[in-house]
Formats: structure tokens, C-alpha cells, sequence
């Protein structure tokens, strides 16, 4: 393996692991072909029973089924429980598709959070103007999809608060985020209203650092890690399923906790 | 046996099933729906391991971790219906209670003593001895506890409270490892006896 430049204050060992766990094996195309995909039913019936793309679409459909089925369970009310500051992960993990000498830098300066679609007012926010926006914090657990966990502290402003600001439709049914390197993922709109809901700024109390997502993300405790957008740039308010990085890939795309 | 002999030995079909429809049919539902959980269970174990190993890759289902996922998030549903419907009708039916009930632990001692000595009588397979009792018992509670602390894993918000019961969210992974590994340790010893003593896989395909 080679040698990858750390950071100091991010655990290495979750650095290496995380962007090589997530990916698919890059010689398959469809990650339920070949007669190892099949596995323990293939050992069972002693052959392949299942075409890969016929199971993979049934898959699919179960797996929207699933969408529902948290969207029903999910309290707009409820909240994640929170943790006193003893409780904190250090290092708080890096966690992303690519190293962190590979994660966007995005100039604060020059930065303008876009706004788009259903909303009443489209002007750009520069991050002077994001960063006077009332501040809440929390101290939350972050699941990753993978299994693990880890405890931060987030400090920002609602995103209902904001959505409200700029006079967005809030019977829309999702919020999309767009991010610097391409990242996005879609949101259902009672997730954005959650009180908990936070377009953060800072990690620990200090600027975000550029490995947690500088110069904005959005934290949800509601969400497994990967539906909370780092190095976010645009946001839109939209009545259409815009998908997302690793949902398109078929991760869950509720995927709530 | 009594009953069999009373009637006399031309009414077989009228004999009572050693297991009735409702057993067979879940059992081999639950024997599909756990291999696919456990085999994509240990795929998205390897995702973040909570100890130094892995599973080979070979044995486990899903390919990869998003696979593995979708696996294990639509086979769970079988998996909890199904045993739903298993335990409510073990219960109502007084299946459990007649067949499980009551265990004695020295009946346990002596059984597990004449079994390790190939002295168990497998003559009346229609009656469980104390060991199997214990087993199937135990089984059934490590069914319970799997479905729950998977729930607590997968919901750690919305179901903090059963989280909670399970000693917060990290911990409930280990409890939710430890339940396969106990499912995986009982299916061991059930698959080999069942091969070892024949007639018993009979009974669970034809009622037998």
C-alpha cells in the first residue's frame, strides 16, 4: 500500500480503510454477478438460480420499499440522542471516497452557497453572510453505512430556519446538495425540517477543518454518515428525486437512522 | 405410537404429523431467510470488522458492501414475519410448551452424557430429548435476540429506547455478532444430526 499523507488529528487506520470498503470491485460491473455474488444460495441450491440483473432489480424494488417504510417510521419530532463533551471521538475520522489530500479545497473567500428551485429568494449566500446566520450546536453520533461510529460536535444553524429565510417551499418533497467535487445526494423534505437539521459551519467549536468539509456540510444525526454532504455549494428545494453519489450505486437512498 | 397402534397399522395417513404443515413451511422459509442474512451479514461485517478477521469473501453474498446491504435489508423481512408467524402459532398452538417444556437440567446432563456416547435413542424422534429441547429453546431466544438488536443497529434513532435496552448503539453490534455466532454454532450441530439421523430430515419435508 502506499504511503498516504495523514493528517494530523484523523485516525490513519480509518483513513485507509474507508475509501477502499465502499467501493466495488472495479472488474464487475453489477455487484450481484458472478457465481460468487450469490454466495450461500448459490451453495444451497448448488447452482445459480437467479439471474444477477433479475435479483438486483427485485433487490432494488425492496429497497425502495424500504424508502417508505423509514419515511412512515421516521419522527419529525424525535430527536438523536445527544452526548455530553466528554463523549467527542479524537481524532474524529476522515471519511470520504478519496484521501484527504484529495478532498476539495474550496476557497472561503470566493465562495457563494447557491439557491435553486422552489424557493422565493435565489440570491447566493457568501460565507460572511452564512456565518452571521444564528448558531446552534450539537454533539451527535455519526453512523457510518459501514458500521462504525463516531461521536462529533457540530456547530451551525438549522436548515429549516434557513429554508424558511429564503422562502422555500416547504410541502416540496426534496432538498438536493450539490458538492465541490461532484458529491450530491438527495434529501426527503421532513429530514431538512428536522430540528436537528444543521447547516454546519464548524466542527468542535472551530472553522470547519477542510477534511470535515469546509467551508459548509449538513449535518443530520437522522442519516447514516454518507447522506450528510461535505463541501456543499448549492442547494435546491425540487418536487424531483435528483439521486445521489452513492445511492445511484445502490446504498439506500432514505437510509435513515 | 398408542394411538397408531390402537387403529391399527392401515390408517398411516390418518397418523398425526410428527411436524404439521405450518412447522415445515416456516422452517424452510427461516432455513432460506438465515442463510441470506447471515451470508450478507458477514459481507457487511467486513465493511468495519469488530474483531481482527475477516469473512472469506467467497461465502459471503452481496459482492460487495451495497449489495450486501440490499440483501440483508429485504431477507429481513422474511425473516421477521416468518418467525413471527412461527413463534405466535408455537405459542397458540401449545406446540412450544408440549414439545420444548419442561427442561430439566439434569435430564440436560444425563442426555448430553448419553449422546457423547452414542447411547441417545433416536427411536421416537417425535419426542425431543433434553439437549435438543435446550437447543431448540435456545435457538429461538437467539432468533428474538438477533431481530432486535439488528433493529436497534439499524434504527439507533428512532428506536433509541431498544437501542438503549441493548447498551447503546456500539454495543449492539457485538450482541447482534455474538446471536449469528450462536445461530451459526446451533446450525453446525442441527445440520449434522439431521444428517447423521436421517429420518429426521424426513419428518421436516413429508410431516414423517
Amino acid at each position: 500500500m502506499r504511503q498516504r499523507r495523514i493528517i494530523p488529528g484523523v485516525d490513519p487506520k480509518l483513513l485507509i480503510k474507508d475509501a477502499a470498503s465502499l467501493m466495488p470491485d472495479a472488474s464487475r460491473r453489477g455487484f450481484l454477478r458472478g457465481a460468487a455474488s450469490l454466495g450461500a444460495l448459490t451453495l444451497l441450491t448448488g447452482c445459480d438460480i437467479i439471474d444477477g440483473d433479475t435479483a438486483e432489480g427485485v433487490l432494488r424494488k425492496i429497497s425502495a420499499f424500504n424508502d417508505g417504510a423509514q419515511a412512515a417510521l421516521f419522527s419529525p419530532t424525535k430527536l438523536a440522542p445527544t452526548f455530553p463533551e466528554s463523549a467527542i471521538t479524537r481524532p474524529f475520522p476522515f471519511n470520504a471516497y478519496y484521501d484527504e489530500d484529495e478532498a476539495p479545497e474550496v476557497d472561503g473567500a470566493t465562495y457563494k452557497l447557491e439557491v435553486a428551485g422552489l424557493v422565493d429568494n435565489k440570491k447566493p449566500w457568501t460565507l460572511a453572510e452564512l456565518h452571521a446566520l444564528p448558531e446552534v450546536s450539537q454533539i451527535t453520533r455519526h453512523v457510518c453505512v459501514e458500521g462504525w461510529s463516531a461521536i462529533g460536535s457540530w456547530q451551525g444553524t438549522p436548515l429549516s430556519e434557513f429554508l424558511t429565510r429564503i422562502g422555500a417551499d416547504t410541502r416540496a418533497k426534496y432538498v438536493w446538495f450539490k458538492c465541490a467535487e461532484g458529491y450530491s445526494n438527495t434529501i426527503d423534505m421532513p429530514t431538512a425540517l428536522h430540528p436537528q437539521t444543521q447547516m454546519t459551519f464548524k466542527y468542535d467549536h472551530k472553522i470547519l477543518p477542510r477534511a470535515y468539509g469546509f467551508p459548509m456540510k449538513i449535518r443530520m444525526p437522522t442519516k447514516l454518515g454518507f447522506k450528510n454532504p461535505k463541501y456543499v455549494v448549492a442547494m435546491e428545494v425540487t418536487n424531483t428525486d435528483r439521486g445521489g453519489y452513492w445511492e445511484n450505486q445502490g446504498y439506500n437512498w432514505f437510509s435513515g437512522l | 405410537m398408542s394411538a397408531e397402534t390402537a387403529v391399527g397399522g392401515g390408517q398411516i395417513a390418518a397418523r398425526a404429523a410428527i411436524h404439521p404443515v405450518w412447522v415445515r413451511v416456516t422452517h424452510w422459509i427461516n432455513a432460506i431467510a438465515i442463510l441470506v442474512m447471515i451470508g450478507s451479514g458477514w459481507q457487511i461485517y467486513n465493511a468495519a470488522p469488530l474483531f481482527p478477521f475477516n469473512f472469506p469473501k467467497s461465502i459471503a453474498l452481496g459482492n460487495w458492501l451495497a449489495g450486501a446491504l440490499l440483501w440483508h435489508f429485504a431477507a429481513m423481512w422474511l425473516l421477521a414475519i416468518n418467525g413471527l408467524v412461527y413463534v405466535t402459532l408455537g405459542i397458540v398452538s401449545g406446540r412450544f410448551r408440549r414439545k420444548l417444556l419442561p427442561i430439566s437440567p439434569a435430564q440436560v446432563l444425563a442426555d448430553a452424557k448419553a449422546a457423547l456416547s452414542f447411547k441417545l435413542s433416536h427411536e421416537d424422534i417425535s419426542r425431543y430429548n433434553a439437549v435438543q429441547k435446550l437447543l431448540y429453546v435456545g435457538v429461538i431466544l437467539a432468533g428474538i435476540v438477533i431481530v432486535l438488536s439488528g433493529l436497534a443497529i439499524w434504527k439507533p434513532v428512532q428506536l433509541q429506547e431498544l437501542t438503549a435496552l441493548f447498551g447503546g448503539y456500539d454495543f449492539a453490534r457485538y450482541v447482534h455478532f455474538f446471536a449469528m455466532a450462536a445461530i451459526v454454532g446451533f446450525l453446525v450441530v442441527h445440520v449434522a444430526l439431521a444428517l447423521i439421523v436421517p429420518k429426521s430430515l424426513r419428518a421436516m419435508l413429508t410431516g414423517h
